[in-house]
């Protein structure tokens, strides 16, 4: 009796490594075959604003504190820089947002107020106010993980929505539709 | 004094990606005086994931955020943080996803568990091939 269960169990265990390779086959071709989704989001969105007080990056536009994001009305909070590619190419969007009666606040990762000019000479100010952040402070606080990123901050300074990578042209109904959300 | 500019610029320019041609923040490259604090500081950016080059950790990546992250860990284990409040705090930003420690979330129990499995079926394994060996 204890023999035959002993050779039954070896029968199974014979399949083990199989049964094993199969698992370990389905589990990696899931994670191959999965798109490769890169994006890291804010865990802050839904939770306050942490607090921050930044310089002025442009020479036109007033600096930021988080302070001056609540206004009762919802704002963008756009965090770009003037040595990103995609900040440029975004660009005409934020100002198509800005028409459309949107406010937006900005803050310059890693950059200069020199280059900061530059860059919105080139390619327009759709800016309200916005603030430095040499060392990239408020983006770590803030959880953003690269520039451009959009976040939606609601009358009461709360983290509403956030925008990984360059707004598109399609992006804008979205955008203008998260903004009326969080008002 | 121009060209000197120029060169340091070069010096520090990197052409991995698109980046800040801001100089480094002050802590990024260099370590706290006290080796004590140093040893603590370099524990956690081991552990700490780059945001950037998503592979890497904030030690051995030369992605501009990084080198900020770096500067901003031992700034503050200089001030006197315990390393794990500032891991505990870069994960309230990121997820779980910014630290290389595992951690007890349910999700990882099968972690945890495989070694422990293991161990056992290869004490069986080995009992069973005891056995056989006293029989014969």
């Amino acid at each position: 009796m204890a023999r035959t269960g002993g050779s039954g169990m070896r029968k199974m265990l014979i399949w083990l490594p199989l049964v094993l390779f199969g698992g370990f086959f389905i589990l990696f071709a899931s994670g191959l075959l999965k798109p490769d989704d890169r994006v890291i989001t804010s865990k802050l969105v839904g939770k306050t604003l942490p607090a921050f007080t930044l310089p002025a990056a442009a020479s036109d536009r007033p600096p930021l504190s988080s302070a001056e994001l609540v206004t009762g009305k919802p704002r963008l909070l756009n965090v770009f820089a003037s040595w990103c590619v995609p900040c440029a190419a975004e660009a005409p969007q934020l100002m198509a947002l800005k028409e459309a009666g949107v406010e937006i606040d900005a803050i310059a990762i890693r950059d200069a107020r020199p280059d900061v000019d530059r860059f919105l000479r080139r390619y327009g100010n759709p800016y309200s106010r916005i603030g430095l952040d040499e060392r990239s402070t408020v983006q770590i606080a803030i959880g953003s993980s690269g520039v451009p990123e959009t976040f939606v901050i609601d009358g009461r300074g709360h983290i509403a929505y956030q925008h990984v990578g360059d707004i598109r042209a399609d992006d804008i109904p979205m955008i203008l539709q998260r903004l009326r959300e969080a008002g | 004094m121009k060209g000197i500019f120029a060169l340091l610029m070069l010096l520090f320019s990197t052409s991995v990606l698109a980046q800040s041609a801001l100089p480094p923040a002050p802590y990024a490259d260099r370590q706290i005086s006290d080796p004590a604090l140093e040893r603590k500081a370099k524990a956690l950016m081991e552990t700490i994931r780059c945001l950037t080059c998503q592979s890497q950790s904030i030690a051995d990546s030369n992605a501009s955020l990084a080198g900020d992250m770096r500067s901003q860990i031992r700034e503050r284990i200089m001030a006197g943080e315990q390393p794990e409040h500032i891991r505990t705090w870069l994960i309230e930003r990121y997820g779980d996803w910014v630290s290389y420690e595992p951690t007890a979330d349910p999700v990882l129990w099968p972690l945890w568990g495989a070694p422990v499995l293991l161990i056992g079926l290869g004490l069986l394994l080995l009992r069973g091939r005891i056995k056989k060996r006293r029989r014969s």
